[in-house]
């Protein structure tokens, strides 16, 4: 294989596979871009777990509790496919510890009522969709079809959502209340989820022309916001943005300007909660280490001895 | 005293979807020993009934052609179109052929 090559399967929309030529910067923003996916999936496990133990109901618990294990399951999937390209798993999680390596900031907001379960099942799920469906063609291989994978279970973790908000606003004015408190506070984050503004997002014409990012992140936000409105009105959810209204002429809906010294400063690590859910991470990292070496160690006694 | 391997081996998964089917490639894992390997792939890959059936085989242990030798693998069948049906001008009238 050659650059040749390469480009070609590109232009003719095939799939790049690990063993492939590919060029080192390929390379280098795949394991970057699927390491920072993977670690999202795994600290995302966070806000939502800390629910687990609280939900309402055995029905919420159980549900809540597959929820996050998809989100477990995910973030395996990924450090899967960032295997393929030569990436270490346990090199990788040592980098997101350390801070080298990022994950989404939505993640390091706090979950302060069990309003913000059913909040962030849809919104920043719904978001999250968003981004993803079109990554099912991204042109590396593992990782579309990681995403296929993924895609395929997002849709429960947001009608889930969903449904609890419906539930809730079925319930008591405190309940109504509680809804409408936690969508004040997830909106604006989720919208920050598709990444600065386009003409900020220097990367964007590479990854186009690589086929590893289909669309932009003002296309994608865009269809967010439309995609979210009437999905607020059915709820009877205000969305806290005075400038949101129909634009007949764009056939789109119009929004406020997103608040972008609040997204550097959460992904530079002064978000509420970034210290907090890479000390959880470390410490179950380092608290794990004796099962994962005395698992090893089984596994070498019982392969010495004999059959 | 062998020194302790701290990075679990990694593991290629491959699930049978339901009776009838071929065991399928779906991705890999990294386990201490195969028992846990198995556990881990059901954990991981058939949360929704995917499968009735799973492979696991360490990744190390997998012998795969690559991307160079491409032509010289599979280049030789691509001339041989007379090993296909449509090779042959068989008549309209001809019934069940
Ligand atoms: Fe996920
Ligand atoms: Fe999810």
């Amino acid at each position: 294989m050659s650059e040749q090559v390469f480009e070609a399967t590109i232009a003719k929309d095939q799939r790049i596979e690990p063993r492939d030529w590919m060029p080192d910067g390929y390379r280098k923003t795949m394991i970057r871009q699927i390491a920072q996916h993977a670690h999202s999936e795994i600290i995302g496990m966070q806000p939502e777990g800390a629910w687990i133990t609280r939900a309402p109901s055995l029905r919420r618990k159980a549900i809540l509790l597959a929820k996050v294990q998809d989100e477990a399951g995910h973030g395996l999937y990924l450090y899967s496919a960032a295997e393929t390209l030569g990436a270490d798993r346990g090199d990788l999680t040592r980098r997101l510890i350390e801070g080298r390596q990022k994950y989404s900031s939505i993640f390091n907001y706090p979950t302060l009522t069990f309003a913000d379960v059913g909040v962030i099942g849809w919104l920043v799920d719904g978001a999250a969709i968003c981004n993803q469906v079109p990554l099912c063609r991204s042109s590396f291989g593992p990782y579309a079809r990681a995403m296929i994978r993924i895609c395929k279970e997002e849709s429960f973790h947001q009608r889930q959502g969903y449904e609890l908000l419906m539930t809730m606003m079925r319930g008591t004015p405190a309940q109504r209340e509680m809804v409408q408190d936690a969508v004040n506070r997830w909106w604006w984050p989720s919208l920050m989820m598709f990444g600065p503004p386009d003409g900020e997002s220097p990367n964007t014409a590479q990854s186009m022309a690589w086929k590893i990012k289909r669309h932009t992140n003002d296309e994608l936000r865009q269809r967010f916001v439309d995609m979210s409105v009437p999905q607020a009105e059915a709820l009877g959810v205000t969305l806290p943005d005075a400038d949101l209204r129909w634009n007949a002429e764009r056939e789109h809906y119009d929004f406020g300007e997103i608040d972008w010294s609040e997204l550097k400063r959460v992904i530079s690590g002064d978000g509420p909660m970034n210290a907090e859910r890479i000390a959880n991470r470390r410490r179950a990292d380092e608290e794990g280490a004796w099962v994962r070496e005395a698992a090893a160690a089984h596994a070498a006694k019982k392969q010495e001895v004999p059959a | 005293m062998s020194e302790i391997k701290h990075e679990w081996p990694l593991y290629e998964v491959f699930v049978r979807a339901k009776r009838g089917l071929n065991h399928v490639h779906v991705g890999s894992l990294r386990a201490a020993d195969p028992e846990m390997a198995l556990h881990h792939a059901r954990d991981l890959y058939t949360r929704r009934n995917e499968g009735v059936s799973i492979w696991v085989v360490q990744s190390d242990d997998i012998v795969a052609s690559g991307p160079d030798d491409k032509d010289a693998f599979f280049g030789p069948s691509g001339d041989k179109a007379y090993r296909h049906p449509t090779y042959y001008a068989i008549p309209d009238s001809v019934p069940h052929i």
